[in-house]
């Protein structure tokens, strides 16, 4: 019975401190000193409406934009996604039929349109938000995105390189180019 | 492959530099000694202890110290049930989410009492802000030093100390360790992009014109506290491969840090207390190597790729399915190995779709529990191994078995065969049961060898306290809820209640002079012994799952 008493007090307390002062800690903190951040990193267009955020991938179809990995959730667009947003990837295991017979379509499709498809256009992510491609992802695609365009390579690859996050201190993680953010700065042009 | 390991090495690097600075402040955190932190934190925790009425808290025994880790443990997952359960009238629940099915609720609760975190639910459709912040977050840090304070109690009776205060113990480790490097680390977060707010989701209008909606939430706080605290349960479905819990290469590299840091560090704080850091830092040399092997085996296979799918590409490239494209295959076969070592089970890349190797691997860890191990009960278990194996190696050699200047006889070795066997009985005894039903029960989604792994990992997962899956699994129903349940608490209450006895029995033993023929526990060559040892008591009973599972998978790919 006195351990029940003692562990209902400490367990209060506990809670105030972690479940309550602790969050609004760093929640005030965030809204004051890092509102951009706190809030989802959100991208708005010249009218102010949300377009996206910079952390979180989009789908992309027409041959003027760059094309993002394939998502399971589609990028948490559409009515599956409505209200809370979704998350989430295949789990197809490496010697599962299904994971195969999906790449061969993709791998076709790509083909099909020009395109020689690299590691990261054909493996879905795990997020199924991936904001990122591979700089030889956007390599394979910058001839169609340059001709719907009516604009050089050359032009596109300086976009490129203005889009691409390289590794953290040079050393660590993959280099991934931000697909739309590349996609906006070429709208803007 | 050279850049990709070298990144990997420069990881273990940090990590070795960081593990023994926190290792000893952890030692004179508990041993009571000043630190520079106390002129901060004291008149806090003054107000704490008073509250809690452990002002004074006096030592306790055995029996003691094992009724308030249960009694304040079942007092927190009714809490949470009851929190869960009313979500829907609670507020800070901006999509209206009503409350779970009582058998996911409950899973839940337990799930995240026993420091598991396994998930049978995706973070954004299920729960809302409260119950995230209120319930789980709460949780994260009352389980995370549940776990240290046994430890530190087991490593107290080890020596021949009292046991210490079970409820000071508890708040001490939240406001003296995770406190603390929770708020400097969740500022990091939110500096570097992971976001905090109670906004709830917004709604897009992509540049293709179609309607997004974007799962926002107090994240940041959250985020570091699942990691330091090796918990592992994810804001979001998809847990740290989510680019609002791991958005960059900096967030990843501190979340693997932190995620390690406080298993690796509490080794060495055990040598520290037991006044031999060179026992903590051969241990922690042991568990090093195995770790580094673990990591190139799940980095090769990663990096060699699908040999299917490379026919496809026309050339060898990595293995990119439910992995990210910023973090690539090295750095998630870090996390993957990292998160399985330590049971905190977060995950940056799915391991359903890790290569044979990988799930060999992250199985691996889950069967030995001591590659780091989780929090505070790791290191535990490999001090349980130690005196394993100076019971062992005294048989081979007619000595009598002493550890730390303690005989060890029936009851210690009684209690270390219970931490050792309730293991496999979590996890062989419901996974036959599973696999006897598979239409009904396993809830299997991947077809061969993989769907056997898929139903082990999952209960291996439960009994370890780890808490990742082969997320692939159809895991919210009734049987899988109930039966994991099981797992959790079995695999984290026998063991927990047999450190306290086992330390108890040892703290009241009558010392044993060190003489020349006394077995040194802190060499190289018993080192080896031990590793020895753990291979064969830890791994062989689940060597057969293994073969079935991942090995057969391997060559099945080709």
């Amino acid at each position: 019975m006195q351990d029940f008493i003692i562990s209902i007090r400490s367990i209060a307390i506990l809670w105030v401190l972690t479940a309550f002062l602790y969050p609004l800690l760093i929640f005030l903190i965030g809204q004051t000193a890092f509102p951009y951040q706190a809030n989802g990193s959100l991208l708005r267009n010249a009218q102010g409406e949300v377009v996206g955020s910079a952390l979180i991938g989009q789908t992309f179809k027409a041959d003027k934009y760059f094309w993002s990995r394939p998502s399971v959730i589609a990028y948490s667009e559409g009515d599956n996604a409505n209200p809370t947003g979704l998350s989430g990837g295949s789990n197809l295991a490496p010697d599962n039929p299904e994971l195969l017979k999906r790449i061969q379509a993709e791998a076709q499709r790509l083909r099909d349109q020009g395109i020689e498809p690299t590691a990261d256009l054909l493996y879905s992510s795990g997020s199924g938000l991936d904001p990122h491609i591979s700089p030889a992802a956007a390599e394979a695609q910058v001839g169609r995105v340059a001709r719907a365009r009516g604009l050089s390579v050359e032009e596109v690859r300086s976009r490129i390189s203005q889009n691409t996050d390289g590794r953290f201190l040079g050393v660590f993680g993959e280099p991934g180019v931000r697909v739309l953010s590349l996609n906006l700065a070429l709208d803007r042009l | 492959m050279l850049q990709g390991f070298f990144q990997v090495i420069l990881v273990l690097m940090v990590l070795v530099a960081v593990a023994p600075l926190l290792g000893r402040y952890m030692a004179q955190v508990f041993l009571g000694e000043r630190t520079w932190l106390d002129r901060f934190i004291s008149p806090i925790e003054r107000v704490i202890f008073a509250g809690s009425g452990v002002l004074h808290g006096r030592s306790m025994t055995g029996g003691r110290y094992v009724r308030a880790v249960l009694v304040s443990n079942l007092v927190m997952i009714g809490l949470v049930y009851a929190i869960l359960m009313f979500q829907g009238n609670l507020p800070l629940n901006p999509t209206g989410l009503a409350a779970p099915s009582w058998d996911l609720g409950l899973h839940t609760a337990i799930s995240f009492t026993t420091n598991t975190n396994q998930q049978h639910y995706s973070g954004e459709t299920t729960f809302s802000d409260f119950s995230q912040v209120g319930a789980l977050g709460f949780l994260m840090f009352t389980s995370a030093a549940t776990g240290i304070a046994v430890a530190i109690a087991f490593v107290r009776g080890l020596t021949g100390r009292s046991l210490g205060n079970f409820y000071t113990d508890l708040i001490v480790s939240i406001t003296r360790i995770l406190l603390p490097i929770s708020i400097v680390g969740a500022i990091a977060l939110l500096m570097a992009g992971v976001p905090e707010t109670f906004a709830g989701p917004v709604v897009a209008q992509t540049l293709e014109g179609a309607t997004q909606h974007i799962a926002r939430g107090p994240v940041a706080h959250f985020e570091i506290i699942k990691e330091l605290g090796e918990n592992g349960g994810g804001f979001f479905g998809i847990n740290s491969a989510h680019p609002f819990e791991n958005p960059n290469n900096f967030t990843n590299l501190l979340e693997t840090i932190i995620m390690l840091v406080i298993p690796a560090g509490l080794i060495l704080t055990y040598g520290y207390i037991v006044g031999n850091p060179k026992q903590g830092w051969l241990i922690f040399g042991m568990v090093f190597a195995i770790y580094a092997l673990f990591i190139v085996l799940a980095a090769v296979g990663e990096y060699q790729g699908n040999p299917r799918i490379n026919q496809v590409l026309g050339g060898q490239q990595p293995n990119l399915e439910g992995e990210e494209t910023r973090f690539g295959p090295f750095l998630t076969a870090l996390w993957a190995v990292s998160t399985t070592g330590t049971m905190c089970g977060a995950i940056n890349g799915l391991h359903d779709s890790l290569m044979p190797t990988g799930g060999f691997v992250t199985l691996s860890n889950l069967f030995l529990q001591i590659v780091w191990g989780g929090q505070g009960t790791g290191t535990a278990y490999l001090f349980v191994f130690l005196i394993l194996t100076v019971f062992l190696t005294g048989l081979m050699v007619g000595r009598t078995p002493e550890f730390l200047g303690r005989k060890i006889e029936k009851r210690e070795i009684v209690l270390a065969s219970l931490i050792l066997l309730i293991h496999p009985i979590a996890i062989l005894i419901p996974t036959a049961i599973t696999l006897a039903f598979p239409e009904t029960l396993s809830g299997i989604s991947n077809p061969g060898f993989h769907g056997i792994s898929q139903v082990v990992y999952e209960y291996a997962s439960a009994a370890a306290n780890n808490g990742s899956g082969f997320e692939g699994l159809g895991d919210n129903t009734l049987w899988w809820n109930l039966s994991t349940s099981f797992s959790m608490l079995a695999g984290r209450y026998v063991p927990l209640v047999a450190l306290v006895f086992l330390a108890d029995g040892m703290a009241r033993k009558q010392t044993v002079p060190e003489t020349a023929g006394t077995l040194r526990t802190d060499t190289l060559l018993f080192t080896g012994v031990t590793a020895g040892s753990i291979l064969i008591l830890g791994a062989l009973t689940f060597l057969p799952l293994l073969v079935l599972g991942p090995v057969a998978a391997a060559f099945n790919l080709g």
